[in-house]
C-alpha cells in the first residue's frame, strides 16, 4: 500500500501494522443502508448472476450459487478462483455490479453484512477467524453479540457439538490448536443460531483425523436444519458430503451438480480432483 | 518548477516585501534569515520523513547539539582550567565512558545466556561508578572556576563557520546512536525514542555547566560578519550608507542581515542542489524504491535499516547544521529557549505544508510557517484588541487580551489539520 | 546499624512517593494504551488532553470554592472530578468527530494519524493555555498530611520523620478504583468485551454486529475519564503547569510500550516500572546508606546515582533497553 491514489494512506514505507492486529481490518465494506424486499420463491439461498470485484476489474462473473433448506453446498476450485470472493459477495462485504441475494424469500442484496447476520446468516472467514487473546467462552459470547435474549442454551449446543471447546472454555482462543480455533470459528458463527452457515475453507491446515471429524460436525449441524454453504480445498471428501456442488474457475461457473455426481464425471475428477 | 510552485514562491517573496515596506526592513530581514534556517530545517526532516517515512520527533534536540557546536568550536578556550587540569581530566573521563559503553557492546556481541548479563552488569556498574570517580571531581574543578563569567571549558577559539558543519557532525553522532537502537521497529517506536533523546539532549544542555554555562547561557558568540558598531565607527561605511541616505545605524543593522541572509542562502542552495543529487542518483532511486515497496526491497536483498539509518544520519546532521546556524546568528546560546513546540512541531508544521517528499515544498513551508509563526502573534493582539474594544475593563478583558500570545500553537495546529485534511500531499506536492 | 530508621527513610522518601507517581504514569499509560489497542495509533496529544482535563477540574473546583462547596479533609478537586471528565470527554468526542473519525474512515496509516494527534496536540496546548494560562497553579486544599513528619517522630521517637501527604494517600487509593472498575468494565460487561474484540480482531468484531463507532466513542470517554484523574492527580501532588503535561508524555510512553501497547495489565506494571526507577535512580541515598552500613563504609557523597534533572533519561534508557530486546513489551502487548 504506498498509497499512490489515497494519500491517507500512504505510509511512506512504514509496515506499520499493528501489534494488536495481524492482518485485520482490511475489509471495506460497501456503505449500504437499504431494506430487504420480499421476493417468494426459489432455494433457500439464492445469489444469481453475481458479477463484481475489488476494484475496476471483476473478479467474479455471473456467479450463481443455490442451497436448499437444510443441504450442503461445496464450491471447489483451483487457488484465485474466486471462491472466498464470492462468498464476501454473498455476505455484503463486496460491492456487486450485477446479479442479486435472496434468502428465505427474501431480496437481501441491498443489505450490509451485519444485517445479514441479524437475517440469519453466518459467516466463517477462511483467516483471522477468532478473538485471539479472547478465552473460547467470551468468543463464543461475541458472536452472540447482536442477540438480545438468553443465549446460554445455543452456548450449550455449541460445547455438545464440540465438547473440547467446553473444556478449554475459559483458554484464549489464540492459544488452542488450529483445528480447536476452526471450531471456537463455527462456533461463533453458531451462537446468532443462523439460517444459513458460510464456512470458507474450514479445514486448512488441519490434520486428516480433524478433518474426517469436522465434516461430520458439519453434517450434524446440517441435519438441525441449518443449510451450509463451504468453500473446501479438500474437494473429493467435501464433495462426498455435498448435496449440490459448484465447480468455479475464473469466477466463473464451470461445473454444477450434486456432489455424487460430480465426482463420478470423468471430465471434473480429471481437471479438478487430480485422476 | 511549473508556473504553480513559482507563484507560490513568489507569493512568500511578496509577503516579506510587504512586511519591508510597510512595518521595517529590519524585522523583514530578521524574518528573512530565520526563514532561510527554517528552510534548512524543513529541508532535514524532509529527507528523513519524505525519502524514507522516518518520524523524527527529536528535532529539537538535533538542534540543541548543532547549537552547542559554535561554543566549542568558536569560542576561545578558558585556559585556566585546561593548565589547571580539571578540563584535561573531564575529557578523560567522557573518553572512559564510552569505552565502558562501547565494551559493554562487544560483551553483548561475544557471549551469550547468563554469562552475558553478568558481565554487562559488571561492566555497566563498575564502570558508572569508576567514570563518575573520575568525571565528578574535573567537573567540579571547571565549574568552580570564575561561574560568573566562565565555569565551563571553553571552546576552541576557531572560526565560527567552522562550528557550522561541527554542529552537523555531533548531531550526526546523536542520531546515529538512536537510530541503531530505534530503526526498523514500528514508526511510533522511532517517534517516542527521538522525542525522548531530544529532551535529554536539552536536559544536558541546561543541566552541565562545564559543557556550556547551562541555563546561564553563552554570549557573544563570535560572528562571522562584522559588528555593527564597527561598522558605524567606520567612516567610508558612514559615507555610503548617507549616499543611499539611510542613517548609518539602520544601515549597519542591515547590511548585516544581508551578509548573513547571503551566508545562509549560500548553504540553503548548496543543500537543495545536494539533495536534488541525490535524489536522483542510484541511491536516491533505492531510497524511494525502499519507502514504495519496503517488501519488495528488502526482497531483492536491499539492507532497508541499513538504508534508513544513512537517511536518518543525514537529515539530523541537516538539523544541527541549521541549529549550529541558529546560534550564530543570534551571537548566543539558550538552552531554556528549546522549546519542542517552536523547534519541532513547527518543523513538522513546515514539511507537511510545504509538500512531504518534496524539497521545494519544504523550502517552501519554511518560509511561509515561519512568516506565519512572526505575524500570528501581532495578528492576534489586534484581534483581541477588536474583540475586546467593546468590553468593560476587567479580569475577562485582560485575559483575554493576555491569551493573545498562545494563538500561536491553536493556528499552527489548525494550519496543520486543514492542510492534512484538504491538501494531504502539501502545497508543491511530491508527484 | 539501624534498620527501623532506614526502612522509614526508604519508604518516605522512595517508596511512598513512588508509589503515588507510578500510579499517575499508570493511570496516563492506560490511556494511551486503550487508544492504541482500539485505534491503532500513539496519540501524542495525551498529555496535552491530561492538562486540559485538570484545567477544567481546576476551574470547576474554583468556582467550587468561590460558592463555599469543600470536602471536608479531602480536596475540593475531587468533587470537581467529574464534572472535569464530562467536559474532556466532550472535547475529545468532538475532537473525534471533527478530525479523527474522517481519517479512520480513510483506514488511514497509523504514522498519519499520529501526526494527525501531533496537530491535535498543538491546538489542546493552545486552548488550555488559553484558558488558563502557562503559570503554576496549586489547586489542593484539604487536610495537607495523613500522616504527618513531626507527629510520626514525636509518636515512634525514630529519628526520621514518615510524612505521609493526603494528595498521595487519594493518588493510590483512587488509581486502586479506577483499575479495578476499568478492568471489571473490560472483562465482565458486554460493551468492555465489544472492545476488546474490537482490538482483537476488528473484522470479525463488524462481522459479529459490533458497532465500531460505539467501541470509538466508549474508547475515548474512558480515554479522557483516565487523562483527567491522571493529570488532577498529578496537579494534587505537585502542581498544575500545562507544560509539564507535555514533558510527562515521555514517562507515560515509556510506561506503555515497556509494559506492551495494548495491553492493560502492561500498562500499569510499567507505570510503576518507570516511577520506582526514575525515583530510585534520583535519590540521594547517603541518608538511607548511613543507617544500613557500618560507619566506615558510609559514603561521603550524596550517593545519588543520577541529578533529578535527568529523570527522564531514566525513562528513557529503560525504553530504550526494552526496544533493544524486547519490543513488543514485557507482558505481549496484545489484548486491550
Ligand atoms: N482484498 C482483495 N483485493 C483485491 N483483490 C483480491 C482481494 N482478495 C482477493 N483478490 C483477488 O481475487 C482473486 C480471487 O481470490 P480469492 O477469492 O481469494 O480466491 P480463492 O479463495 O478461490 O483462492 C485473486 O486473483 C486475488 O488476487
Ligand atoms: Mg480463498
Amino acid at each position: 500500500m504506498s498509497g499512490k491514489d489515497n494519500p491517507y494512506k500512504d505510509d511512506r514505507g512504514n509496515k506499520d501494522r499493528s501489534i494488536t492486529r495481524p492482518g485485520g481490518g482490511e475489509m471495506d465494506f460497501p456503505k449500504k443502508g437499504g431494506s430487504a424486499k420480499p421476493a417468494p420463491g426459489g432455494p433457500f439461498l439464492a445469489a444469481e448472476n453475481m458479477t463484481g470485484g475489488y476494484g475496476a476489474a471483476d473478479i467474479l462473473h455471473d456467479c450463481t450459487l443455490t442451497v436448499d433448506k437444510g443441504q450442503i453446498a461445496v464450491i471447489v476450485g483451483p487457488n484465485g478462483a474466486g471462491k472466498s470472493t464470492a462468498m464476501k459477495a454473498v455476505f455484503g462485504m463486496l460491492a456487486l455490479r450485477g446479479g442479486h441475494v435472496k434468502l428465505d424469500g427474501e431480496d437481501i442484496t441491498a443489505l450490509s453484512p451485519q444485517d445479514r447476520v441479524a437475517k440469519g446468516m453466518g459467516f466463517v472467514p477462511q483467516t483471522n477467524n477468532v478473538f485471539p487473546s479472547m478465552t473460547v467462552e467470551e468468543n463464543l459470547e461475541m458472536g452472540a453479540f447482536l442477540r438480545h435474549d438468553d443465549f446460554a442454551r445455543t452456548m450449550d449446543q455449541v460445547y455438545d457439538l464440540f465438547p473440547i471447546l467446553k473444556d478449554k472454555r475459559r483458554q484464549a482462543a489464540g492459544e488452542l490448536s488450529g483445528g480447536q480455533r476452526q471450531q471456537v470459528a463455527v462456533g461463533r458463527a453458531l451462537m446468532t443460531q443462523p439460517k444459513l452457515l458460510m464456512l470458507d475453507e474450514p479445514t486448512a491446515g488441519v490434520s486428516p483425523i480433524v478433518m474426517d471429524e469436522l465434516f461430520d460436525r458439519i453434517i450434524e449441524v446440517a441435519r438441525t436444519g441449518i443449510s451450509i454453504l463451504m468453500v473446501e480445498q479438500n474437494a473429493r471428501q467435501a464433495l462426498e458430503i455435498a448435496d449440490r456442488g459448484y465447480v468455479l474457475v475464473q469466477g466463473a461457473n464451470r461445473y454444477t451438480d450434486t456432489g455424487q455426481a460430480l465426482l463420478a464425471d470423468p471430465e471434473v475428477r480429471r481437471t479438478f480432483l487430480g485422476g | 518548477m511549473n508556473p504553480r510552485n513559482i507563484l507560490l514562491f513568489a507569493f512568500v517573496a511578496a509577503l516579506i516585501v510587504i512586511e519591508g515596506m510597510t512595518a521595517s526592513w529590519n524585522t523583514a530581514l530578521g524574518i528573512l534569515n530565520m526563514g532561510l534556517i527554517s528552510a534548512i530545517l524543513a529541508l532535514g526532516v524532509n529527507m528523513q520523513w519524505g525519502y524514507a517515512g522516518l518520524f523524527n520527533v527529536g528535532v529539537v534536540g538535533f538542534v540543541a547539539l548543532g547549537g552547542l557546536a559554535p561554543v566549542l568550536v568558536a569560542t576561545p578556550p578558558v585556559t585556566e582550567v585546561w593548565t589547571g587540569g580539571g578540563a584535561y581530566r573531564l575529557i578523560l573521563g567522557l573518553l572512559f565512558g564510552v569505552a565502558v559503553i562501547a565494551l559493554a557492546i562487544a560483551l553483548n556481541k561475544r557471549l551469550a545466556g547468563r554469562n552475558r548479563a553478568v558481565a554487562l552488569l559488571v561492566v555497566l556498574i563498575g564502570g558508572f561508578f569508576l567514570f563518575r570517580a573520575v568525571f565528578d571531581p574535573a567537573v567540579e574543578v571547571v565549574e568552580a572556576f570564575k561561574p560568573a563569567t566562565y565555569s565551563n571549558i571553553g571552546g576552541l577559539g576557531l572560526p565560527v563557520l567552522l562550528a557550522w558543519p561541527v554542529g552537523g557532525i555531533l548531531a550526526a553522532g546523536a542520531a546515529w546512536v538512536i537510530g541503531k537502537t530505534a530503526l526498523g521497529l514500528r514508526s511510533d517506536y522511532l517517534a517516542i525514542a527521538t522525542l525522548g533523546i531530544g529532551e535529554i539532549i536539552i536536559a544536558v544542555m541546561k543541566n552541565e555547566d562545564w559543557l556550556a554555562r547551562g541555563v546561564k547561557n553563552v554570549i557573544s558568540i563570535p560572528r562571522p560578519v562584522p559588528y555593527e558598531v564597527d561598522l558605524q565607527a567606520d567612516p567610508g561605511f558612514v559615507e555610503w550608507a548617507a549616499g543611499f541616505g539611510v542613517d548609518p545605524v539602520t544601515a549597519s543593522t542591515i547590511v548585516v542581515k544581508l551578509l548573513y541572509a547571503g551566508l545562509f542562502t549560500v548553504v540553503l542552495l548548496a543543500l537543495i542542489w545536494a539533495s536534488q543529487m541525490a535524489l536522483n542518483s542510484p541511491w536516491g532511486r533505492m531510497m524511494r524504491a525502499i519507502r514504495d515497496n519496503e517488501t519488495a526491497a528488502e526482497a531483492m536483498g536491499k539492507d532497508v535499516t541499513r538504508r534508513h539509518l544513512q537517511v536518518f544520519i543525514l537529515g539530523s546532521a541537516v538539523c544541527g547544521l541549521a541549529g549550529a546556524m541558529i546560534v550564530t546568528l543570534d551571537s548566543q546560546l539558550t538552552p531554556g529557549t528549546y522549546n519542542p513546540l517552536r523547534f519541532t512541531f513547527l518543523v513538522w508544521v513546515m514539511v507537511i505544508v510545504g509538500g512531504s517528499g518534496n524539497n521545494w515544498g519544504a523550502v517552501l513551508g519554511g518560509f511561509l510557517i515561519w512568516y506565519l509563526w512572526i505575524k500570528v502573534e501581532p495578528w492576534g493582539n489586534q484581534l483581541m484588541d477588536l474583540i475586546t474594544s467593546g468590553m468593560a475593563e476587567g479580569a475577562l478583558k485582560s485575559h483575554l487580551k493576555d491569551s493573545a500570545a498562545h494563538m500561536r500553537l491553536l493556528t499552527m495546529g489548525l494550519v496543520l489539520l486543514l492542510v492534512l485534511r484538504f491538501s494531504p500531499r502539501g502545497l508543491i506536492p511530491e508527484r | 546499624m539501624d534498620l527501623l530508621n532506614a526502612i522509614v527513610a526508604l519508604l518516605n522518601f522512595v517508596v511512598i512517593p513512588a508509589t503515588s507517581y507510578g500510579a499517575q504514569l499508570a493511570l496516563g499509560a492506560l490511556g494511551v494504551t486503550l487508544i492504541y489497542g482500539i485505534l491503532r495509533f500513539s496519540n501524542f496529544a495525551h498529555g496535552d488532553t491530561m492538562a486540559f482535563g485538570t484545567a477544567m477540574v481546576i476551574l470547576v473546583t474554583w468556582a467550587m470554592q468561590a460558592m463555599g462547596i469543600h470536602l471536608g479533609p479531602l480536596p475540593t478537586a475531587l468533587l470537581a472530578l467529574p464534572f472535569g471528565i464530562a467536559l474532556t470527554a466532550a472535547l475529545v468526542l468532538g475532537t473525534d468527530r471533527a478530525v479523527y473519525r474522517f481519517y479512520r474512515r480513510q483506514k488511514a496509516a497509523p504514522v498519519i494519524l499520529v501526526i494527525v494527534s501531533m496537530g491535535v496536540m498543538f491546538i489542546m496546548n493552545g486552548v488550555t493555555r488559553f484558558i488558563i494560562g502557562v503559570d503554576e497553579i496549586r489547586f489542593d486544599d484539604g487536610a495537607r498530611f495523613l500522616i504527618n513528619a513531626g507527629d510520626f517522630k514525636a509518636a515512634t521517637g525514630l529519628a526520621e520523620g514518615l510524612a505521609f501527604r493526603s494528595t498521595q494517600a487519594l493518588t493510590i487509593v483512587t488509581a486502586v478504583i479506577v483499575v479495578a472498575a476499568l478492568f471489571w468494565f473490560l472483562n465482565k460487561t458486554r460493551t468492555g468485551k465489544s472492545m476488546r474484540a474490537y482490538s482483537d480482531n476488528e473484522d470479525l468484531a463488524l462481522l459479529s454486529g459490533i458497532n465500531p463507532e460505539r467501541v470509538v466513542a466508549v474508547t475515548w470517554i474512558i480515554a479522557a475519564g483516565l487523562a483527567t484523574i491522571a493529570g488532577t492527580l498529578y496537579g494534587l501532588d505537585k502542581s498544575f503547569k500545562a507544560f509539564n503535561y507535555f514533558q510527562l508524555l515521555l514517562p507515560i510512553f515509556a510506561s506503555a510500550i515497556v509494559g506492551g501497547l495494548g495491553s492493560p495489565l502492561g500498562a500499569i506494571a510499567g507505570g510503576f516500572l518507570i516511577a520506582f526507577s526514575e525515583v530510585g535512580f534520583t535519590y540521594a541515598w547517603k541518608k538511607v546508606a548511613t543507617y544500613v552500613l557500618p560507619e566506615s563504609l558510609a559514603p561521603d557523597g550524596l550517593a545519588q546515582l543520577l541529578s533529578t534533572d535527568y529523570k527522564f533519561a531514566v525513562s528513557f534508557a529503560i525504553l530504550i533497553v526494552v526496544l533493544l530486546f524486547k519490543p513488543t513489551g514485557l507482558f505481549k502487548g496484545k489484548s486491550v
